[in-house]
């Protein structure tokens, strides 16, 4: 029952670097994209490319994947709520 | 989870101490991430803002987007990435006790940081240059659209701006503490906190740079 201090779960400094990679890689990606004419594509992918990105800062960078239960409830509340916020808002926006 | 609520932890490490200071670095952790979630909050408003303007004023936000100097924006963005680097991985050198390894990445966190805001200052100054600034003769005679797109720009790379100024403030903190050995390998949630800020204004960057640079 006891949480004792060398359970706290470390990443390695390879971990981190590899993330960096990836976040690089995701940038020059969206970078690229951006130059083809896809229309309304254009901004779901650079969206899409953005949460793909905001998913690994927020996992191993801040650590969210190691953390107890509580940590992801509290994540998953705002952004439920940040999500209900713009879908209502959309509605008066696209349809008014 | 619930050991932390019962109160009751026998072999608790703070025992082996001779001071018992009361510390609990999970409700710590908490307390960071609510005020971080008020920042989300507060700039998930600014980007409602530019949701609904943008679908009003697509074609002008379009021509105003480009504009902005995309170079800059996405060199800006590598730095902010490549500060995040640094700072997870002056977290993990504390974890492992290489103090020295650990002072070294916060400050290069700091640099970057501090070369990003160089940028943005350059990149801001050619606009000013150039009479797009809020408020400005330039400005005002352009359409609508276009007005409310550098409006929308400033005030919200301005806002990320100033919190990275904050986290600049706090990692310096951060500093003293770690010279100081008030954050050491056995107590260095300060840092990790610090660290979850300074991700925060990453994070933030993340979505603010294909909004407003990558609109071609």
């Amino acid at each position: 029952m006891e949480k004792a201090k060398n359970d706290i779960h470390k990443t390695g400094y390879g971990t981190y670097v590899l993330i960096w990679l990836i976040l690089v890689g995701l940038t020059i990606a969206t970078v690229t994209a951006s130059g083809f004419n896809l229309g309304d594509f254009t901004l779901i992918i650079a969206l899409l490319i953005a949460a793909i990105k905001s998913g690994f800062v927020i996992n191993i960078f801040m650590h969210i994947k190691f953390e107890d239960k509580i940590f992801k409830v509290f994540l998953g509340l705002a952004f439920m709520t940040l999500l209900a916020v713009f879908v209502l808002t959309s509605f008066d926006v696209f349809f008014r | 989870m619930s050991d932390y609520l019962s109160g009751n932890n026998p072999g608790s490490v703070q025992s082996e101490h001779e001071e018992h200071v009361h510390r609990d670095d999970m409700s710590s952790k908490i307390g960071m991430w609510l005020f971080l979630l008020t920042e989300v909050l507060l700039f998930g408003g600014l980007f409602l803002l530019y949701m609904a303007y943008r679908v009003k004023y697509t074609g002008n936000f379009h021509d105003a987007a480009l504009e902005l100097n995309m170079k800059i924006g996405t060199f800006n963005t590598l730095i902010l990435i490549t500060s995040s680097l640094t700072m997870a991985l002056s977290i993990a050198a504390m974890q492992r006790a290489r103090k020295g390894l650990s002072i070294f990445l916060l400050v290069s966190t700091q640099a970057l940081g501090i070369f990003f805001l160089i940028n943005k200052f350059f990149e801001w100054s050619a606009k000013f240059h150039h009479g797009l600034y809020p408020g400005s003769e330039t400005l005002l005679n352009r359409p609508k659209g276009e007005y409310i797109f550098f409006g929308m720009y400033y005030a919200m790379t301005g806002l990320h701006a100033l919190h990275v100024i904050a986290g600049l403030t706090l990692l310096t903190f951060m500093l003293v503490f770690i010279i100081r050995n008030k954050v050491n390998p056995d107590n260095y949630i300060r840092l990790e906190n610090s660290g979850l800020y300074w991700h925060l204004v990453d994070l933030i960057w993340i979505f603010l740079f294909p909004l407003f640079y990558l609109m071609r």
